[in-house]
């Protein structure tokens, strides 16, 4: 699966970037992580609160940064079937 | 922490008596606390010592409370829900509403662009949204609460009023002087399909939590700034003569409004460190309407979120923008000058 972390560099996004990359890692999933980082893209995906977790081009995070935990949770639940 | 998440209302329940049972006897800590140290009473050290040693679990207390009870305030707004509110309102009405929901939208300057992209994008008045982006960082609940807590409930007012003055006007200001023009030609281009998220509706149990993660998140971030805010308050306290500030920042130098805004705007520094400083700073003779003209500066216009706004928005717009709301902060600094 794709996963894109939207935001401008900030430290929020480079937060969610780890934890994710984290979350992964336990979770033992295979996935490609992008950064988007261009504001006209970011608005693309129509969401007005950075960091954004975007998963297959679906948000499912905007504006903050879940824990580990969550994160697992999230990637869990919206993981492309193989 | 786990049992805080477990029992979110429960651990309220016990943790908000222990909160007030601390409060209470934190004068008496202190002193017995500067009184330990031996050193000699009413000296400048001493006094400065105690400043700090008083102000800082103060503040930190005050600052939790207050960013807890914002938490749970604010899992009831979104920018999204704010927007959908805006939709449509006239220019005036427009400005009083995005600037009321400017102080309860959780916001960060970092979000700055994708919120204004987001506003123009479903057509709503640049100048509606100016009143939003001025409010929001201007009348941060860090500021009313440590406004409150140091100076009572009627400068907490007083601030929070003449914020929304001026983010209403600035922001009708703004929107009078038709100036879509100098926004960056790609930000009308932006047509987002994506539905964006769906929000799950909270229950109250999870607003608790949020509560508790925004005293996470938020104290976490301030503590340092707060410190050093404290720090340099305790400097002021102990080592500056009293009515120093009187011929620099008091009623009689006239310049004393414009200068301190035009200090106070590339400075950056959030609520809870300067506030320290500008009750240091006014015990020490400086008037309000000059110490409340360069806190609005320092925490509503700061240079890293110009730079931000700068992807959006022409460099014209950008100086309206600065120059209207530094306008509209040196008129109230006058005003506090002559109502006090």
């Amino acid at each position: 699966m794709t996963i894109k972390i939207l935001g401008p560099g900030c430290m929020n996004c480079q937060t969610l970037y780890r934890r994710t990359e984290e979350a992964l890692n336990e979770l033992h999933i295979e996935a490609t992580i992008e950064k988007v980082e261009a504001y006209p893209e970011i608005a693309a995906y129509g969401i007005m609160r950075t960091p954004g977790l975007v998963i297959d081009e679906k948000v499912v995070v905007a504006g903050f940064v879940p824990p580990v935990e969550k994160l697992k949770e999230i990637l869990l639940a919206y993981r492309s079937p193989q | 922490m786990k049992l805080v998440e477990k029992y979110p209302l429960g651990s309220v329940l016990v943790l908000l008596p222990l909160w007030i049972a601390l409060y209470a006897v934190l004068q008496q800590v202190a002193d017995a606390l500067v009184l330990a140290t031996g050193l000699p009473q009413g000296e400048r050290l001493t006094e400065a010592v105690r400043f700090f040693i008083y102000e800082v679990p103060k503040v930190l207390m005050l600052l939790t409370l207050v960013v807890f009870v914002v938490g749970i305030v604010r899992s009831y707004f979104s920018p999204e829900r704010t927007r959908a509110m805006l939709g449509g309102k006239s220019l005036f009405t427009g400005n009083v509403l995005a600037s009321l929901l400017g102080i309860v939208t959780p916001f960060c300057s970092c979000s700055a662009v994708p919120l204004f992209i987001g506003f123009v994008e479903t057509g709503i008045p640049l100048g509606v949204t100016f009143s939003f982006l001025i409010a929001a960082p201007m009348i941060n609940e860090i500021a009313v609460v440590l406004l409150w807590g140091l100076f009572g409930w009627q400068t907490a007012f007083l601030y929070v009023g003449t914020g929304l003055v001026i983010a209403i006007t600035a922001g009708f200001v703004i929107g009078k002087l038709k100036v879509e023009r100098f926004v960056e030609d790609w930000v009308y281009e932006i047509h987002s399909d994506n539905p964006g998220m769906e929000e799950a509706v909270p229950v109250f149990r999870d607003r608790i939590q949020s509560g508790y993660s925004a005293v996470g998140d938020i104290v976490g971030k301030v503590w340092p700034y707060l410190l050093v805010g404290i720090g340099v308050g305790a400097g002021i306290h102990g080592y500056v003569p009293e009515n120093f500030m009187a011929g620099l920042m008091g009623k009689s130098a006239w310049w004393s409004v414009p200068v301190a805004v035009l200090i106070g705007v590339p400075l950056y520094s959030n609520a809870a460190g300067i506030i320290p400083i500008v009750q240091a700073l006014l015990a020490k003779g400086a008037s309000l309407g000059t110490a409340l003209a360069f806190m609005m500066s320092v925490i509503g216009l700061s240079l890293p979120e110009t730079i931000i706004l700068r992807k959006v928005l022409k460099l014209p717009l950008i100086f309206i923008f600065v120059g209207v709301v530094a306008v509209g902060i040196i008129i109230v600094g006058y005003l506090f000058n002559i109502i006090y």
